[in-house]
């Protein structure tokens, strides 16, 4: 089982640790975007940098509270690759929405 | 025999060893998880075509005016207060409502942390945060929702071709076909995205306090592990990462 080889010294004060650290990275994280959503003039860049920002959000929640980060490598690829399709929808249907409001 | 060869197993994908090193259970979970996010980013892709096929607003921020002519911006939308009547507040319940859902996370790993430690009393203590932290933004939803759907107290004056007519009518908040904040597709999406969401939370708290009752009555102590605490764990971060990518989609771009 998971918990065997990963839980044998100090009582799992290193993991409580990682776990702080993880909530205060996500906690800046949003008050960050939360300060862009304001200062920030809507655009390209705005877009940009918070579909950045969520993506690593996504990374820490994916890979520290989730585990996946310290899971075997099969694992991590299979649940990662099918989201390439979820990657090919966004950029296919956005583009579909842009010429639909091209036509009306 | 099988488990104590696995480090010398030259092709792991033979049978014998559990090649990805993770329990049916937990592998089911994560499968189960990756088919959600399917279904979840149908949901936001969807919101993004009907999004670019409208015109976004033009003008300066500080005027905007609710019109179905454009699409919002929600920031403009989305900016009340429970208890704070009239008071112009934009994102700050919604950003509430996120650090509550993080902080849920949070307590929910600390369970799963004490789970491997074999410390029942903690996973009880954690599990009850847990709980606490989806009903309470379950509740706040709920107010959003109120709050959406009555409207403010000003409403929307819209033109409206009746009959080959044009009729002026103010509307106040939002249903499935008309709404005073923009186009009826912004409301629906609000309502399927954020509803089919908040489905998802409760059913967490549902399978949290199964866990929860599970953990008090000493079953998973007499089982020796603690693993449903970190499947149902496994759902729980799943539901916070939807909110993580519905707060940046829906509130925030």
């Amino acid at each position: 089982m998971a918990h065997v080889h990963e839980h044998n010294e100090n009582d799992g004060a290193e993991q409580r640790k990682a776990i702080w650290r993880t909530f205060w990275i996500l906690l800046i994280l949003t008050a960050v975007e939360f300060l862009i959503a304001f200062t920030l003039h809507a655009g390209v860049l705005k877009t940009a940098i918070f579909v950045g920002m969520t993506i690593v959000k996504a990374f820490y929640i994916v890979g520290e509270f989730m585990h996946l980060k310290h899971e075997v490598k099969s694992l991590i690829w299979a649940t990662l690759l099918p989201c390439i399709f979820v990657v090919w929808l966004l950029i296919a249907l956005i583009t579909e929405g842009g010429s639909i409001f091209d036509l009306r | 025999m099988a488990a104590t060869a696995q480090p010398n197993v030259k092709n792991v994908w033979l049978g014998g060893v559990e090649p990805m090193k993770a329990s049916y259970g937990k592998l089911m979970m994560w499968f189960f998880l990756v088919s959600d996010t399917f279904t979840f980013s149908a949901l936001l892709v969807s919101y993004g075509l009907v999004r670019f096929s409208f015109p976004a607003y033009a003008g300066k921020v500080a005027d905007f005016v609710s019109s179905p002519a454009y699409w919002p911006i929600p920031e403009k939308v989305f900016d009340a207060m429970p208890f704070m009547h009239g008071v112009h507040a934009p994102l700050v319940f919604v950003g509430i409502m996120t650090f509550i859902l993080i902080f849920s996370s949070v307590t929910m790993v600390l369970a799963v942390e004490a789970g491997h430690r074999m410390d029942r009393a903690a996973v009880e203590k954690y599990m009850l945060w847990t709980i606490l932290g989806g009903a309470t933004f379950l509740g706040c939803q709920a107010w959003e929702w109120t709050h959406f759907i009555h409207g403010t107290d000003n409403g929307t004056v819209i033109k409206e071709l009746v009959d080959g007519s044009w009729i002026s009518k103010t509307i106040f908040g939002a249903n499935l076909t008309e709404n005073q904040y923009g186009p009826a597709a912004f409301a629906d999406f609000f309502f399927f995205i954020t509803g089919f969401h908040g489905t998802h939370v409760f059913s967490g708290v549902v399978l949290n306090y199964l866990v929860f009752y599970r953990t008090s009555t000493g079953l998973y102590e007499r089982r020796g592990s603690y693993e449903m605490v970190e499947k149902v764990g496994l759902y729980w971060h799943f539901v916070d990462l939807v909110w993580v990518f519905v707060f940046t989609f829906f509130y925030l771009v």
